[in-house]
């Protein structure tokens, strides 16, 4: 009943959709699967006229349809039910139903709407009531408002954007049940996920995207999970780079029976151990939300530790700021770009120097030396080849993998300042004196170095990635400890020395990145035990 | 066809427009206020004449524009340091008013016990002081249980304009009079450099000066602008949010207490009624129009006092209803600061094809509501929490 031909779709540097071919058939669940920017996500925002596709025709019931904006969607019977719910927190069950509605009359009557959505969820299981307020309901039933908000409206298709990333399990069974119903009265499901058993437990058909194409359409009942898991992630190896052995030394940080919260306040890590040693890098597998992100926050200091121990160079920084992360030799590439790693309304040589600036030379007793940190700048812009055009543009208006090369300088120089003696040559006294003090106060020259990056290629393009690897198995050579977090398993293939895979907040097994094999790595990401 | 508007932000700023827009506003301005000043009857030419040449066009015009603008300039000042974190520092009247009661009972009262030099210097500094504490609270209350600091500083304001009401109608009030103090001994006296202009300019421009260098070259300067730009990148750098929330903020309020330090000691030489005329609030007017850069709040503060004395001016010249002069005001302010809009965002406008039978009517873009940049976003990035 419904098709989409050849639908493209281009952001900056990405292509997201690659002349996708989809169909759904009246009364089916359809699985969406594929790894985060796998292009899901865009794929459905087309779908509801909240992107425009660049090529590529949508047609319902053999017609050509132009999808503008949701209501135009809606009006032909397709709704999506977001990650983030879009419902007015201080308005009613009722109230948000009728918000929006295309024929609303002045003053709805409500008890009217009541009274349907009463009908309506005892119908499909979806235990709501319509005159509680928003802000009072759980997660989980405000997606069934949002469901019921479409079902009300009349949806034929459903768009479910990862809906149990939020669930309970429980909550998930009553979501089953209620596709189940939905399949009975001929409508039609579209089920965004990452996860194989889901697809299994609920689809009729899945449908598997790889970096933006669809890499095989099948019927659940003819594939496993371990089929699936290698459409998923396994890919052709782009390049190899040459890997000397590791040669392993002392622990530098020591994880033990890590537990903490998630920003939503539900756990995120429950009971992590982990040693990564210097000279060696400890790869992080895992499908994006099963605690990695926390992870690599609470050895940085920004997220606080429920319960455990956190161990860097030999000192305990279970309840460390981020300040003394830094101070302990701890440098971050952080996921988030834009949103945490960069300041995109202030200079490149600004942000290169944001973590420089409390020492000498960049700063001093609470200056700037503002000559040295344009130098300092010059010198990082031609190392690591950011193109800009000057040092004092905005971070802003550089490119994505240009914004990740700004951090990337930062941190490593970070890096390689850590256990320096602070009396380089060329000081001057003074500034020895100043070192010293320093030095005593976070007694840096014991320490080894430890570098977080958390998907420091993702979304980059070739020659990038390549250099941001290369840049990272440097400092695994000069002895320092790294910790990879990454998604893309040829990345943790090729750089990893170990890897780690987390699932739901625990580790599943530690594996040597050369007994690694896709499949294997492909299943413990997807929850399944090997043995 | 019909057309559909929307705004679109700016993927960068020209150097052009920042110039022009404030132009544009200006001269759309004077249009808006021509309309007015004709249903009031009156010449708009002759008007405006009359307004610059009542601000700028004699001595002692220029030394009340002067006058008014020390305290427009100081309070902008604070306003513009709280605000350059994105601390919502509203309560600059607030400030400036204890700064003026603290300065005022010090140089009443202190003189008895201390030497008479001693009185000037420590009723500026009480002043400061008393500035820092109102804002320190709000500060405090953001930096340990996120309390919206809108709210507290705005709050306070009122609370600080009536205890000083209490202190000049009632506690302190001099004999013989229905309010207002005693006038302070003429040692604690600012001096004054032209008509009733007095040195509290030369603090203005001081403390821009500093503060611009702070901005620029030291290490707090360049904490306090990573925290107003992106906080979650402040926390990841290691930056200590919460003390730098209140050491920005006891500065901010101790420059607004100067304000009212000075507006006492140099002007009004006692606690009376009109201490403050709402400069705090206009001081939130101006650190905006400055785009929160030091040097450019004196330029606006000193603006500013001449659109408050021209307006005041062509009340008595033109035999306008007072009422009127205010308005103007206020007329020659809103182009002003709508126009700050254009400078961020492009207008959109294009023709959109009437769709089968009722498409969306509601004028916005096709599509969302969502913020332009997500548009952008690569899926990578929504699907990642």
């Amino acid at each position: 009943m419904l098709r989409m031909r050849g639908i493209t779709k281009r952001f900056p540097g990405v292509v997201a959709n690659d002349h996708v071919d989809l169909d759904l058939y009246q009364g089916e669940v359809l699985a969406l699967l594929g790894e985060n920017g796998a292009g899901k996500s865009t794929l459905m925002n087309i779908l509801v006229g909240l992107y425009r596709p660049d090529a590529g025709e949508i047609l319902v019931r053999d017609e050509r349809v132009e999808i503008h904006s949701p209501r135009d969607a809606a009006e032909l019977g397709v709704g999506m039910v977001h990650q983030n719910f879009m419902l007015v927190p201080t308005m009613t069950v009722a109230q948000n139903v009728v918000l929006g509605l295309a024929d609303l009359p002045l003053v709805p009557k409500l008890s009217e709407v009541e009274e349907r959505l009463r009908v309506l969820s005892a119908r499909y299981g979806l235990k709501v009531d319509p005159q509680a307020y928003i802000w009072q309901l759980s997660v989980g039933e405000q997606q069934r408002v949002e469901i019921l908000k479409l079902i009300y409206r009349g949806a034929g298709v459903l768009i479910l954007d990862e809906p149990t990333a939020v669930l309970t399990p429980q909550e998930a069974d009553e979501l089953g049940h209620m596709l189940e119903v939905m399949q009975v009265e001929g409508k039609s499901t579209i089920f965004i996920t990452h996860k194989m058993n889901e697809v299994v437990a609920f689809s009729d058909r899945v449908c598997v995207l790889r970096q933006g194409k669809v890499v095989a359409t099948k019927q659940t009942t003819g594939t496993t999970p371990r089929e699936l898991a290698r459409l998923m992630v396994g890919r052709e190896v782009l390049f190899r780079i040459e890997k000397k052995p590791a040669t392993p030394g002392d622990p530098v940080l020591v994880l033990r029976d890590i537990h903490a919260l998630n920003d939503k306040g539900l756990p995120a890590l429950r009971g992590v151990s982990l040693t990564v040693h210097e000279g060696e890098v400890l790869g992080i597998a895992g499908v994006a939300g099963n605690g990695q992100h926390e992870l690599a926050e609470i050895v940085t200091g920004i997220r606080p530790i429920k319960q455990g121990e956190l161990w860097i160079n030999r000192r305990e920084l279970t309840d460390c700021t981020p300040l003394d992360a830094i101070r302990s030799g701890v440098s971050h590439i952080p996921a988030d770009r834009m949103g945490m790693g960069s300041v995109g309304g202030m200079a490149v040589a600004d942000n290169l120097a944001m973590k420089a600036y409390r020492d000498p030379p960049l700063g001093q007793r609470g200056l700037l030396n503002r000559t040295r940190i344009q130098d300092f700048a010059r010198v990082m812009i031609e190392a690591f080849q950011i193109a800009t055009p000057t040092p004092q543009t905005l971070v802003k208006f550089l490119s994505g993998g240009n914004i990740q090369k700004t951090i990337l300088a930062r941190e490593i120089e970070r890096l390689e300042t850590v256990g320096q003696p602070e009396a380089a040559p060329s000081l001057t006294s003074e500034r020895r004196q100043i070192g010293r003090r320093r030095s005593r106060r976070h007694a840096a020259d014991d320490c080894v170095g430890l570098l977080v990056a958390a998907y420091p290629s993702r979304g980059l393009d070739v020659g990038a990635t390549e250099a941001v690897r290369k840049r990272i198995l440097e400092q695994r050579d000069a002895q320092r400890a790294v910790l990879l977090i990454s998604e893309d398993l040829d990345e943790l293939r090729s750089v990893a020395d170990r890897i780690a895979v987390l699932y739901e907040g625990r580790i599943m097994g530690i594996v040597s990145a050369d007994a690694a094999d896709i499949e294997t790595l492909g299943l413990m990401m997807a929850g399944i035990d090997e043995a | 066809m019909k057309l559909s508007v929307s705004f679109r932000k700016r993927e960068s700023v020209s150097r052009r427009a920042t110039l022009l827009v404030p132009l544009a506003s200006f001269a759309v301005s004077l249009l808006f206020g021509a309309v007015l000043l004709l249903l009031s009857g009156a010449n708009p030419f002759v008007t405006y004449a009359a307004m610059f040449r009542g601000a700028f066009g004699s001595g002692h015009g220029l030394s009340e524009v002067l006058v008014k603008s020390i305290p427009l300039m100081l309070t902008g000042l604070g306003v513009a340091l709280a605000f350059r974190m994105r601390f919502w520092n509203i309560g600059a009247e607030g400030q400036l008013t204890l700064g003026a009661v603290a300065a005022a009972g010090v140089a009443l009262y202190w003189s008895q016990h201390l030497p008479a030099w001693t009185i000037l210097p420590l009723a500026i500094l009480a002043g400061c002081v008393a500035g820092a504490l109102w804002a320190g609270v709000p500060a405090v209350l953001k930096a340990t249980l996120n309390v919206d600091e809108t709210l507290t500083t705005l709050m306070l304001n009122y609370v600080a304009v009536l205890y000083s009401e209490h202190l000049y109608y009632v506690v302190w009030r001099a004999p013989g009079y229905n309010s207002g103090t005693e006038r302070i001994p003429e040692y604690a006296w600012l001096p004054r450099i032209a008509g009733r202009a007095h040195a509290g300019i030369f603090f203005g421009l001081a403390l821009a000066l500093l503060l611009w260098a702070v901005f620029r070259y030291t290490r707090w300067g360049f904490e306090l602008k990573i925290i107003g730009q992106n906080p979650t990148a402040a926390r990841y750098l290691g930056i200590s949010i919460a003390r730098n929330i209140v050491v920005a903020l006891l500065v901010s309020g101790a420059i607004s207490g100067l304000a009212g330090a000075v507006e006492v000691l140099g002007l009004a030489r006692r606690l009376q009624q009109g201490i403050s005329v709402g400069y705090g609030y206009t001081a939130i007017i101006i650190a905006w129009m400055a785009q929160l850069n030091p040097i450019g709040v004196v330029f606006v503060a000193f603006l500013m006092a001449g659109l408050l004395v021209g307006g005041d001016q062509i009340q008595m010249r033109m035999r306008l209803p007072a009422s009127v002069g205010v308005v103007l005001q206020g007329m020659l302010l809103i182009p002003l600061l709508a126009g700050s809009l254009f400078r961020d965002y492009a207008l959109d406008l294009r023709k959109v094809p009437d769709g089968k039978g009722d498409a969306p009517a509601d004028g916005r873009a096709p599509a969302d509501g969502r913020a332009p940049e997500d548009r952008r976003a690569p899926e990578g990035r929504q699907a990642s929490e």
